[in-house]
């Protein structure tokens, strides 16, 4: 009986979560877009819902809800059906979508989209070589094998954008990095702006004139191409057409200087609109929070280093070595299994649900920034397949902040995959993307006022 | 120096000192007149992706864009009309095609940015995906975001953001509204995609041109579409030169431009 309540709770969940995917796919990622095909909205839907029944399934496990054998079954569920959907569908709906916009396989689509399935699943198998992420006790066609593998994509994914936002978030937020700009600064580069434009205007003009006088005169026909063609050219030459391409160069510079200085536009203004933010008080507190972020990411970069060094993983999560601190070194005695169970509470929560908000926005962005009309729906598939690894890893890594006593069900579903070695990775391509992207954005800032110098 | 004397130095000095000053600002004037005498800009706006490119490159060089990429700021292209054609006060125009890429939902920089290109603009085309309602929805927004920024005397006074149609009816600026990727659109939707873009041009009081930028037939010479078209240029090179908008400055050199010009009785 109590299973079919628990199940009955899990699938209200899970139709909940697949509403808010719904939403957040309308409303959100295809604001500008007309939805033709369902399906992408399914998949999409289905993939953000299963992934959240996973998180929910953690807090589930850590308050103690619903009977401890409809949520491993329910577990177990969740994760077969999150790896068939990872695995088998995104796949094979990216390699249709982009099969069917190349005109030239139109006919056999469903032939072309399976052979790219085909060497998806070549490719994908291949990645687990090179990493000792199994025992070898397991067989070939285990569950093991899949979510390994998933795993070690997500991982990498999550510690790519950790160690990029871990740098990025206190560049943003402080205000110390703020150039000072005028608005005669902008002004400035405005005039400049307009004056290339109309430059380009006054060439295109000479270029239709000319081009219209050679026309009335019965000159157009003089591009030829091939090999009599190149030899008249070389004896007659008018000199209408070689102004022509010579003014043509020139309005190609003139085109791309007119593109930089439209960026540099942008930017300038952004700052200007950053300066004035950072003044009200919303800014100010941005600001302050700021400090607090960089000291924060310091710390994890250094840590990250530490653990690479010396070749350590934490044994203990930080709730219990928390209260281990408290009652050891400062002596306040509380009732240890009722707190640590509240904590972990919170501080999964807090993690799962900033994981998640971060993720949406960050993927909004980049859909905003990369997609067109023609290319929505494989963007949007991709995101999916994004989105749906990075969770599953995060449940994977999430093992480490939580006690001992709920460990055992994320162990026992997962199956014995080497845990420690995911951690090292983290912390391997955290140290390593959180140093590239201090690089670049060290480059990125210290060209900036170089390029306002020369104007 | 005794007191007449004195007293024609100060009348000279002040007449001479009037006139440098009538004359500067006069020239002043003239010179801005004589950069903006022969301009006709019209701007072309619409969503990323709708095919501005490809339109602005098929009215210009009457060729098909072979290679469309993504726009950034605003490229400008030149197109020679021919106002009154075949009739005997036919001359030659060059109208300036002002193509500004981007969205509606742009930051507020890019935005502040474009608003950079609307100024003294002359004639709008609107263009939207027949494929995409959101395309044509968007215009609404684009055209706010123009005819706001407009810094003519007789720009409209808009209410924040939302759309009334006696605001577009007022306006002065000759607009036009081009559906393009026709040739997408299948048989049976097409009585519904026409019906609704039937009722966009009503509401923006503008004509409208449904076509394929990737085919030059549909702006064959003859055709409707081509007659709609040079119609509409005609229309803002009216707009331009021939109207006496009475807020306009009346100053000497406008009454001599007038006269060289060959004044049209209609």
């Amino acid at each position: 009986m109590s299973f079919f309540v628990d199940s009955v709770i899990m699938g209200t969940s899970q139709v909940l979560f697949f509403g808010f995917g719904w939403l957040f796919f309308m409303r959100q990622l295809f604001k500008d877009y007309e939805v033709r095909q369902y399906v992408v909205q399914v998949v999409f839907s289905i993939t953000f819902a299963f992934s959240c029944t996973m998180f929910e399934l953690i807090i589930f496990e850590i308050l103690g809800a619903l009977s401890s054998t409809s949520r491993y079954f329910h577990w177990k569920l969740n994760l077969y059906v999150i790896l068939l959907v990872l695995i088998f569908v995104v796949p094979f709906y990216i390699g249709y979508f982009v099969v069917s916009n190349i005109r030239l396989f139109h006919r056999q689509r469903l032939l072309f989209s399976c052979v790219v399935w085909f060497t998806f699943m070549y490719f994908f198998w291949k990645l687990g070589d090179p990493f000792p992420i199994l025992s070898p006790k397991h067989g070939i066609l285990s569950i093991e094998q899949l979510i390994s593998r998933v795993g070690v994509i997500g991982v990498t994914l999550m510690a790519l954008l950790s160690g990029f936002g871990a740098v990025n978030c206190p560049y943003t937020y402080m205000s110390y990095f703020l150039r000072n700009v005028t608005d005669s600064d902008i002004l400035a580069l405005e005039r400049r702006l307009l004056q290339t434009m109309d430059m380009i205007v006054s060439k295109k003009k000479r270029i239709a004139m000319t081009r219209r006088q050679m026309y009335q005169r019965g000159e157009e026909q003089n591009k030829q191409t091939g090999f009599w063609g190149m030899i008249k050219s070389v004896t007659s030459s008018s000199s209408g057409s070689e102004n022509l391409s010579l003014i043509q160069q020139e309005v190609d510079a003139l085109e791309e200087l007119s593109r930089q200085l439209f960026l540099e536009t942008v930017d300038l203004q952004a700052t200007k609109e950053r300066i004035e933010y950072s003044k009200t008080f919303q800014g100010k507190y941005f600001n302050f929070l700021g400090y607090f972020f960089s000291i924060y990411c310091v710390w994890k970069i250094f840590m990250a280093t530490i653990n690479i060094v010396f070749d350590r993983v934490g044994k203990t999560d930080p709730v219990t070595r928390g209260i281990e601190i408290t009652v050891n070194y400062l002596g306040i005695q509380f009732d240890v299994k009722f707190w640590s169970q509240h904590i972990s509470f919170i501080l999964v929560g807090i993690i799962i649900v900033t994981s998640i908000r971060g993720l949406l926005i960050t993927l909004t962005k980049f859909f905003y920034a990369i997609s067109s009309s023609k290319s929505s729906n494989v963007i949007v598939l991709v995101l999916a397949q994004i989105m749906g690894m990075y969770f599953v890893s995060s449940v994977l890594l999430m093992r480490m902040s939580m006690p001992l006593e709920y460990r055992t069900i994320v162990t026992e579903v997962l199956g014995e995959l080497q845990f420690n070695f995911y951690h090292r990775w983290f912390d391997v391509i955290f140290l390593v993307s959180a140093l590239s992207s201090i690089l670049f954005l060290y480059l990125a800032h210290k060209q900036a006022p170089e390029k306002h110098m020369t104007l | 120096m005794c007191n007449s004397e004195h007293y024609t130095l100060t009348t000279y000095a002040c007449i001479f000192s009037y006139l440098y000053f009538v004359l500067n600002t006069d020239i002043e004037y003239f010179r801005k007149e004589m950069a903006s005498l022969d301009r006709v800009k019209v701007l072309v706006l619409g969503d990323s992706g709708v095919g501005k490119s490809s339109l602005v490159h098929l009215l210009c060089q009457n060729q098909v864009l072979g290679n469309p990429s993504w726009t950034v700021g605003c490229s400008v292209d030149v197109r020679v009309h021919d106002y009154r054609e075949g009739t005997p006060e036919e001359k030659t125009y060059y109208i300036e095609l002002w193509d500004v890429g981007g969205s509606v939902g742009n930051a507020s920089s890019v935005k502040s940015t474009r608003a950079v290109f609307y100024n003294s603009v002359n004639g709008i085309i609107l263009v939207h995906d027949l494929t995409n309602k959101k395309s044509s929805q968007n215009l609404y927004r684009w055209s706010l975001e123009a005819l706001s920024k407009d810094s003519s005397p007789t720009g409209i006074i808009v209410s924040n953001g939302d759309y009334d149609r006696e605001q577009f009816a007022e306006n002065s600026i000759p607009l036009l509204l081009i559906g393009t990727k026709f040739d997408q659109i299948q048989e049976k939707q097409r009585n519904d995609v026409l019906t609704r873009t039937a009722f966009l041009s009503e509401d923006f009081n503008a004509e409208e041109i449904n076509l394929d930028c990737t085919n030059p037939r549909y702006l064959a010479a003859g055709s409707s579409n081509a007659v709609k078209l040079s119609r509409f240029f005609d229309k803002v090179i009216e707009k331009r030169y021939f109207t006496r908008d009475p807020s306009q400055m009346q100053s000497f050199t406008d009454r001599r431009r007038f006269n060289f010009k060959s004044v049209h009785s209609d």
